[in-house]
């Protein structure tokens, strides 16, 4: 007999979803796309031709058109998946890891501790993001896809640690963590063992809707001219160009809005999925 | 009520000075000297320096400095930036602006966001239902400038309904960007309607309501609806500190005067006082209304101030 658990439950729950068929197959394409944009196109990212191509509109063998420095738009949009998804993944790991380990503990162990981290948590709440993003980018001279995941890492754990600091609280009232403390199961063992995985739930949805908030808020802060910089490859920089030649060409402005857009909806849409089949209670 | 409300209260003083003191030390961290910015690439006289750090306490070390400023605010003096100006004048000439931007946003997102959300709840698993989620997930999906972009490319400019950029034209410029900064949050505002009300609908009080013979417009309006509020007041709430941080982005997009703008521009120029003047007045907007929200959500459900 197989056992039957929350996230065997999820999984039979997902699988008729159509929202979780829809984005998978979105983000699949995506993260393809990353990992190996060659793949897709013939020509080089940095093949450019100015005097050629200088903003040069869709044609047969280059379906976006050119940009202003006469690159294939098709091929430079591919590549620029590759640095959103970086920066995505990035700072929901380096997000998670922090609210996981802080919200354990002060969930867990409450007290003095709960109270410290809760504190700090909303201190650093208070500070909207993109305000946030601002000034602490303004402080790098060289901002790389490292630099910016780790500033909205910095800004983006209160949320997450708030989540997972509620659901471990729920969590450690149960009776099955009164059962293992009464056998003799040590701190470190129930928090893994037992809590852990009952509480992780929660986190799991709002990571893979952060996913996307951090894709957005790169593009967005990028756009401002404090994200990345190039020569790099992104879908906030091209957006950032294409605002002075709105009028004039405007499929600057169609296909990246329309990659990072699509991507950041398969994201949410795969959060929505989630926490439709996570929870029971809509069952 | 009133301890609940001291001891929310109470709860908001550290938050006040760790988020100014959080910002203000970023600000003092950034890289680059204000006083030398402020004389662009002329030679200055050593005298002069050291006059306006002076009067700048640039010189003492940041908690000093932090402490400095603070009781100047906590006295109700924002003090002034590098160029002499009151930071406090700053603020009466933008504020009124981005208030105009975030109260059509608050309106415009309230209205549609219950009128979706209600059809969406009424006519579950219909064709309009699905429209209403297909369509809220895809505005969320949108960043704000792409957004922007968009809405002035073809409402601006193709139809020409609505002026583009810039606030000349008085109201009618507000309406543009006022729609697409608060397009997200309507988003969210429908979705919360929709969920919130549909499980009320099913709430055993419903059903009574309705065996006692009241029509369907009583039920949804006076029984469904008002309990399905709460959360949305709640999410209004903490929105208006969201709509304000969005306005940085939408302001850049429309051109629009606003404190947005303001903190963008200062933080480009290193005039800390601005920057960290006009977040300090967002935090304290931020954290009233997060306030209010939360007293109006323990008169409306009582469990909450026993809690």
């Amino acid at each position: 007999m197989t056992e039957a658990n929350l996230a065997r439950d999820a999984w039979l729950e997902l699988r008729r979803n159509p929202k979780f068929l829809v984005s998978g197959v979105l983000i699949l394409l995506i993260v393809v796309i990353a990992i190996a944009p060659q793949r897709f196109t013939s020509i080089l990212p940095y093949d450019c031709s100015l005097s050629e191509h200088f903003l040069g509109r869709p044609s047969p063998g280059h379906p976006f058109g050119f940009d202003t420095l006469g690159c294939d738009y098709y091929t430079r949009v591919l590549y620029g998946a590759r640095t959103s998804v970086s920066i995505g993944l990035l700072t929901v790991i380096g997000a998670t890891l922090i609210a996981a380990v802080g919200g354990s503990i002060s969930g867990y162990y409450g007290g003095v501790i709960d109270t410290v981290v809760t504190r700090v948590t909303d201190v650093w709440f208070a500070i909207p993001t993109i305000l946030g993003g601002i000034v602490l980018l303004s402080a790098l001279r060289r901002r790389g896809i490292g630099e910016v995941a780790l500033v909205l890492t910095a800004l983006g754990w209160p949320a997450m640690l708030r989540l997972m600091r509620s659901a471990v609280l729920s969590a450690a009232q149960a009776d099955y963590v009164n059962a293992a403390r009464a056998l003799g199961a040590g701190d470190l063992r129930i928090m893994r063992r037992h809590i852990l995985p009952n509480a992780i739930a929660p986190v799991v949805v709002y990571a893979t809707i952060f996913v996307g908030i951090a894709i957005s808020a790169e593009a967005a802060l990028t756009f401002l001219g404090i994200g990345l910089q190039p020569p790099a490859i992104s879908w906030g920089l091209q957006l950032e160009a294409a605002e002075d030649r709105l009028l004039t060409a405007p499929h600057l402005l169609l296909f990246p809005g329309l990659f990072l857009s699509a991507t950041i909806f398969s994201f949410i849409l795969m959060g929505d999925a989630l926490r439709d089949a996570f929870d029971p209670k809509l069952r | 009520m009133r301890r609940y409300a001291g001891r929310r209260l109470l709860q908001l003083v550290p938050v006040f000075f760790g988020a100014t003191f959080l910002i203000y030390a970023m600000m003092f961290a950034l890289p680059g000297d204000p006083i030398r910015a402020l004389f662009g690439e002329r030679p200055i006289p050593e005298s002069a320096v050291s006059i306006l750090r002076e009067r700048y306490h640039l010189d003492d070390p940041l908690p000093v400095q932090y402490g400095k400023y603070i009781s100047g605010v906590l006295r109700g003096d924002l003090g002034e930036d590098f160029r002499g100006r009151e930071v406090a004048q700053i603020v009466a000439e933008r504020f009124p602006v981005t208030l105009r931007l975030t109260g059509i946003a608050f309106v415009f997102e309230l209205v549609l966001g219950l009128l979706a959300g209600l059809v969406a709840a009424l006519r579950r698993g219909s064709f309009l239902d699905s429209l209403v989620l297909v369509s809220t997930t895809a505005v969320i999906s949108i960043p704000v400038f792409v957004l922007g972009y968009t809405a002035q490319l073809v409402v601006g400019v193709e139809l020409g309904w609505l002026p583009v950029a810039g606030i000349r034209d008085g109201w009618p410029s507000y309406v543009l960007p006022g729609m697409v900064l608060g397009a997200t949050s309507l988003a969210y505002v429908a979705r919360l309607v929709r969920a919130s009300l549909a499980e009320n609908l099913r709430a055993d009080y419903i059903r009574t309501a309705t065996a006692k013979g009241l029509s369907r417009r009583r039920v949804v309006g006076r029984h469904a609806l008002r309990n399905s509020l709460i959360p949305v007041v709640t999410f209004l709430g903490t929105d208006l500190g969201t709509l304000m941080g969005g306005a940085i982005i939408t302001e850049g997009v429309f051109n629009v005067p606003g404190i947005g703008r303001a903190i963008f521009d200062a933080v480009g120029q290193q005039e800390n006082p601005v920057v960290v003047g006009i977040v300090t007045l967002l935090v304290i907007a931020f954290m009233v209304s997060s306030l209010i929200v939360d007293l109006c959500y323990a008169l409306l459900d009582p469990r909450i101030r026993y809690d």
